[in-house]
């Protein structure tokens, strides 16, 4: 186990949930220090968004989920489900949060948007990774202490993909940020992560990431025949 | 004749606050992809009205307790279940439209229907003004839940909103709205005053702001326009009202933006 020196921002003990008759989470346990950088991994359907949910307290659980007291946290999703015609402009959306609107451009700028063209467009029509630079922004708006970042699987491109991993870098370093993240790019994980959560419906690993995620542990998400898994092109082969 | 004319006045000036709340109300519901139910609610309201009628109570209040217990039913399905049983709802509402008819009084049930705004006294008049106001001040204060819940109910669920109370909230004042508009607009008709409005400004409105003030604004229109069209014709005033909105919904889908 690791060293306790650092308080835990989060402890989750044997968590579990249960939709219908089938367990989509088993017996889930991990903590996250503060400052650290946790990355969840797993297949699609391993229940990384799920677990997401149920520690943001979105869904029903078994277990226990034990939030440092005090703690605000910025969630965010991994895409937004609007109408293309939601007639909500950026800007509108933002003041759900936040009033100030001088308070918005500045966490928009911390976000890498710099043109305030943005903020009288519809929600609906930002490209994907225009949605993620705006959805962190929301998050940030609240001043949180914690993260939990859902990436997406698609709609971001490359390079707009590797910028937000950056920012977050750079956000970490300009406040006290805790970050969970989901993520489908071992690379990422490697690079940014000092934790790392393997899952599969149950917990396949917990560690460092060069610690933890060897041959038997990407066997057990992902299936056995796995030889190659740190390009990006393969990952949508697997289940 | 003046005073015929004072009473216009005032019934233009109510149906204007109901149209106006109805319109606000309703751009909530077309966002929430709920419009048909909205649409299909206000049938609950017959029989509610046709035993307040029986027992010599005010209609309004009829129609607000059916309507009441109708919203209860369609939140708890709604929250209950992953899938949203549109089918179960739209037989029910049918259902409670069926056995109103049976049960209304012949001499009252077209006026239940199709609204009749002569019949309104100044006792309804001034339930239908102060509720209007309440109805409005309080759809006011959980308007940003409401929005933050269309864009996603995750999203504001982690901000700590409780969700389910906000959206039981918005459709208890969706059911005080159909009620307090049944007179004018009747019980078949008063759903599509909620929504068309709402509809119609979606198609021109850029953003939330002008959006929801446009959805007042045509609703307020349609109402006085259609009592205006209705009294000088001497039609039942919720199917002028109704297709007053219809018309600016074309108007608007002509001059939709893209």
């Amino acid at each position: 186990m690791e060293d306790n020196s650092k308080e835990d921002i989060l402890k989750v003990t044997s968590l579990s949930v249960i939709f219908g008759n089938q367990k989509v989470l088993d017996n889930i346990s991990f903590s996250v220090e503060r400052d650290g950088t946790l990355a969840i991994i797993g297949p699609n359907g391993a229940g990384k968004s799920v677990l997401f949910r149920a520690i943001l307290g979105l869904i029903p659980y078994e277990g226990e989920v034990k939030w440092a007291p005090n703690i605000k946290i910025g969630y965010v999703p991994q895409k937004l489900f609007v109408q293309k015609d939601l007639p909500l402009t950026v800007l509108e959306f933002l003041k759900l949060k936040e009033n100030n609107v001088l308070n918005i451009e500045k966490v928009l700028n911390s976000v890498g948007i710099k043109n305030k063209v943005i903020l009288k467009s519809r929600l609906g029509d930002l490209s994907g990774g225009e949605t993620q630079r705006v959805l962190i922004g929301n998050a940030l708006l609240g001043n949180p202490q914690v993260l939990l970042f859902d990436e997406p699987t698609s709609g971001v491109d490359i390079a707009g993909e590797e910028t937000i991993y950056g920012l977050i870098e750079r956000l970490k370093k300009e406040v006290d940020l805790t970050i969970i993240f989901i993520s489908h790019e071992l690379d990422i994980v490697y690079r940014h992560a000092t934790n790392v959560l393997c899952l599969n419906k149950e917990k396949i690993c917990f560690g460092k990431p060069n610690e933890v995620i060897d041959k038997e542990t990407l066997g057990k998400m992902y299936g056995e025949d796995v030889k190659v898994y740190k390009h990006h092109e393969h990952h949508e082969r697997h289940e | 004749m003046n005073a015929m004319n004072n009473n216009l006045l005032i019934l233009l000036i109510i149906g204007a606050l109901v149209g106006g709340v109805s319109g606000y109300l309703g751009s909530f519901m077309v966002l929430k992809r709920m419009s048909l139910v909205g649409d299909a609610l206000s049938h609950v309201a017959l029989p509610g009205m046709a035993i307040a009628l029986i027992l010599n109570l005010n209609p309004i209040f009829g129609a607000f307790v059916a309507l009441i217990l109708a919203v209860i039913g369609v939140w708890y399905l709604s929250e209950k279940s992953e899938i949203y049983p549109e089918a179960l709802v739209g037989v029910f509402f049918t259902a409670s439209l069926a056995i109103g008819i049976l049960i209304t009084p012949e001499p009252e049930l077209l006026e239940a229907l199709f609204g009749n705004f002569e019949k309104i006294g100044l006792l309804d008049g001034i339930i239908i003004a102060v509720s209007s106001t309440l109805i409005f001040t309080l759809i006011s204060r959980i308007s940003k839940s409401l929005l933050l819940g269309v864009v996603s109910e995750d999203l504001a669920k982690a901000e700590g909103i409780n969700m389910k109370s906000i959206n039981l909230i918005y459709l208890l004042l969706v059911g005080s709205v159909v009620a307090l508009g049944v007179k004018f607009v009747g019980t078949l008709l008063m759903g599509a005053l909620v929504v068309v409005p709402a509809v119609a400004a979606k198609n021109i409105a850029r953003s939330i702001k002008s959006y929801q003030i446009l959805g007042s604004l045509l609703g307020v229109f349609s109402v006085v326009l259609g009592l205006l069209i209705s009294s000088y014709l001497h039609f039942s005033s919720g199917p002028i009202i109704v297709l007053v909105s219809i018309f600016i919904f074309i108007l608007s889908y002509i001059f939709k933006k893209k």
